[in-house]
């Protein structure tokens, strides 16, 4: 079986992000960077099919400038077999659409069976990557994945949906999944795994042997939103803070009566 | 402009999600219809011509299908816009009508000024304003930002359309939401926990404060799947929409997906390290403090009076 992950890499939420210089993204610089959460699970679940046994192929596709290179790392470290940098430096311009075209010229003709994605970034979180894949390469395409069972070519997987509920469907490989927080547990690499990472293949392929969709948008502008304002904001020890947040609970509720 | 809407069907029912659409056409004005894959004896509130397939015979999740009948509806109709919600349904079917149609896609709108989409970037935090350069787009719209003051009414004139369509991906059924004995939707009080709260340990503060209080606790989705909490107490877009008179967000940045669930609460109190954080956006008072120092302090201070 031949697999297909493909990741982003994505700086970390909590960071302080800076509105870039040509206003159409945020600054990227000073910023830790790490593999998109969602992206790990599609990263754990290609290692467990691996794990199920058979003989089974894993690839990790990651498009960006060279640092791209540190998330495809830790991809080989959990388990996959080989790296693929598509060298981009403009890839925080590039639409979805872009994207994924990238993604499915690469794909085209290597007999993916099957193509794992995370259902979104947690930076852009446009949620059409993997989608667009599976319309471009004519395969049967599955998102939102939060349930995962493979015997033989056929796919059991969960849906899940708005309030709790999870839709279970099939479908027969070829197919790309996307994968929804909380599908199964995300290995940390470890030491031995993280030097055998070393050794394996990884490959970068220049962005401009790949591009091929028209993008059909572009961002206008990249701005912090304005402050709703009106929320008092308190500050101190915890004490003071302690006796002034009951006197507003008393004030403005009715629940301390 | 012309605007088709498309609604969403589960399980017998018309979904909420319907008072957005109808929020946003009112926002874009001009000409609007309206899709939906579902059943005639469930129409959604709705004035104007509705485009019904039958679910029982496409499918409730035949994505291959439900595109098919959209290009054929969207064949007549020739909309600027398709428009759907930012949900299961949408962000799975959006993007094969956008790819087919030549239409950009813009996911998760808030807002829509000048006849340009805006959109959050990196959790809220940013927002980032798209130009569309091709003729028409597609859009899915986030839970919430275009509602109606008031619940939609009417009754739409029906259109029926069909095709005789395969697909790929084959539904079995729909698994309901874990059965808990938490109905957060009746609690007056909620004190939920976010990530911030560090580690599973620190639970126990919440639920004490939630005691204090005369509440329940809650939890923000990567809580749950960090099984710090059970999935019957996660609030948000993929737990339950609560609003009870009093909600103690603790370390809780405020991604969408779960303000979505919580933000119709009558007062909201976060307790977070980060002044910036988008709770701040909903909260009537705003603790910028170590959760894990000042909550215990506010349950013994509770406790003692």
């Amino acid at each position: 079986m031949k697999i297909l992950v493909c990741i982003k890499q994505v700086p970390d939420m909590e960071s302080k992000f800076k509105v870039a210089a040509d206003g159409r993204w945020y600054d990227t610089a000073d910023l830790a960077w790490r593999l998109n959460e969602y992206d790990e699970y599609a990263v754990e679940q290609a290692v467990l099919v691996k794990e199920q046994g058979g003989d089974t192929d894993i690839t990790v596709l990651s498009i960006g400038p060279d640092k791209v290179k540190e998330a495809i790392k830790k991809a080989l470290a959990m388990g996959c077999d080989r790296g693929v940098q598509v060298v981009d430096n403009e890839v925080s311009q590039r639409e979805p659409l872009e994207i994924a075209g990238i993604i499915s010229r690469f794909a085209k003709d290597k007999g993916f069976d099957l193509i794992l994605t995370g259902m979104q970034s947690q930076d852009r979180g446009s949620a059409q990557v993997g989608i667009l894949v599976a319309e471009m390469l004519d395969m049967a395409g599955v998102s939102t994945v939060v349930g995962f069972s493979l015997a033989g070519a056929k796919l059991e997987l969960k849906r899940e949906l708005e309030g709790g509920v999870k839709a279970r469907v099939a479908v027969t490989l070829p197919a790309v999944v996307t994968c929804q927080l909380g599908l199964n547990t995300p290995r940390y690499p470890t030491l031995p795994n993280i030097m055998k990472a070393k050794k394996k293949e990884l490959l970068s392929l220049p962005v401009s042997d790949l591009l091929q969709a028209e993008p059909r948008q572009q961002t206008a502008k990249v701005y912090f939103p304005e402050k709703k304002g009106g929320g008092l904001i308190l500050e101190g020890e915890p004490a003071e803070l302690a006796d002034r947040l009951i006197q507003i609970i008393k004030e403005k509720t009715a629940v301390l009566a | 402009m012309k605007s088709l809407l498309v609604a969403e069907y589960r399980d017998g029912k018309v979904l909420g999600s319907i008072g957005d659409l109808l929020g946003f056409a009112a926002r874009v004005g001009g000409d609007h219809v309206m899709f939906m894959v579902g059943s005639e004896a469930a129409l959604p509130p709705y004035t104007g011509k509705l485009y019904l397939a039958d679910a029982a015979a496409h499918g409730e999740y035949r994505p291959g299908v439900h595109k098919q009948l959209l290009l054929a509806v969207i064949e007549k109709e020739q909309p600027d816009l398709v428009v759907f919600s930012h949900s299961s349904y949408g962000w799975d079917l959006a993007p094969r009508v956008a790819c087919v149609l030549g239409f950009a896609q813009v996911s998760e709108v808030v807002d829509y000024v000048d006849n340009t989409p805006v959109v959050p970037v990196c959790n809220a935090k940013l927002r980032r304003t798209v130009a569309v350069k091709s003729k028409g787009a597609v859009l899915t719209l986030q839970a919430g930002a275009f509602g109606l003051s008031e619940p939609p009414s009417g009754s739409p004139s029906v259109e029926k359309v069909q095709i005789d369509g395969a697909d790929r991906v084959e539904f079995l059924g729909y698994e309901a939401a874990e059965a808990g004995g938490i109905d957060l939707s009746k609690a007056e009080v909620i004190v939920s926990a976010g990530r911030g709260i560090g580690k599973a340990e620190n639970i126990s503060l919440i639920a004490d404060l939630a005691k204090a209080l005369g509440g329940e606790y809650g939890a923000s989705r990567p809580v749950v799947d960090s099984e710090w909490a059970e999935h019957d107490r996660q609030v948000g877009t993929t737990g339950q929409t609560v609003a009870p008179k009093l909600y103690v967000a603790c370390g809780i940045s405020g991604a969408i997906q779960h303000l979505a669930g919580m933000k119709k609460s009558d007062f909201i109190i976060a307790i977070n390290t980060d002044r910036d954080a988008p709770i701040g956006d909903v909260a009537d008072v705003l603790a910028v403090a170590d959760l894990t120092k000042l909550v215990p302090v506010l349950v013994e201070k509770l406790n003692a009076r």
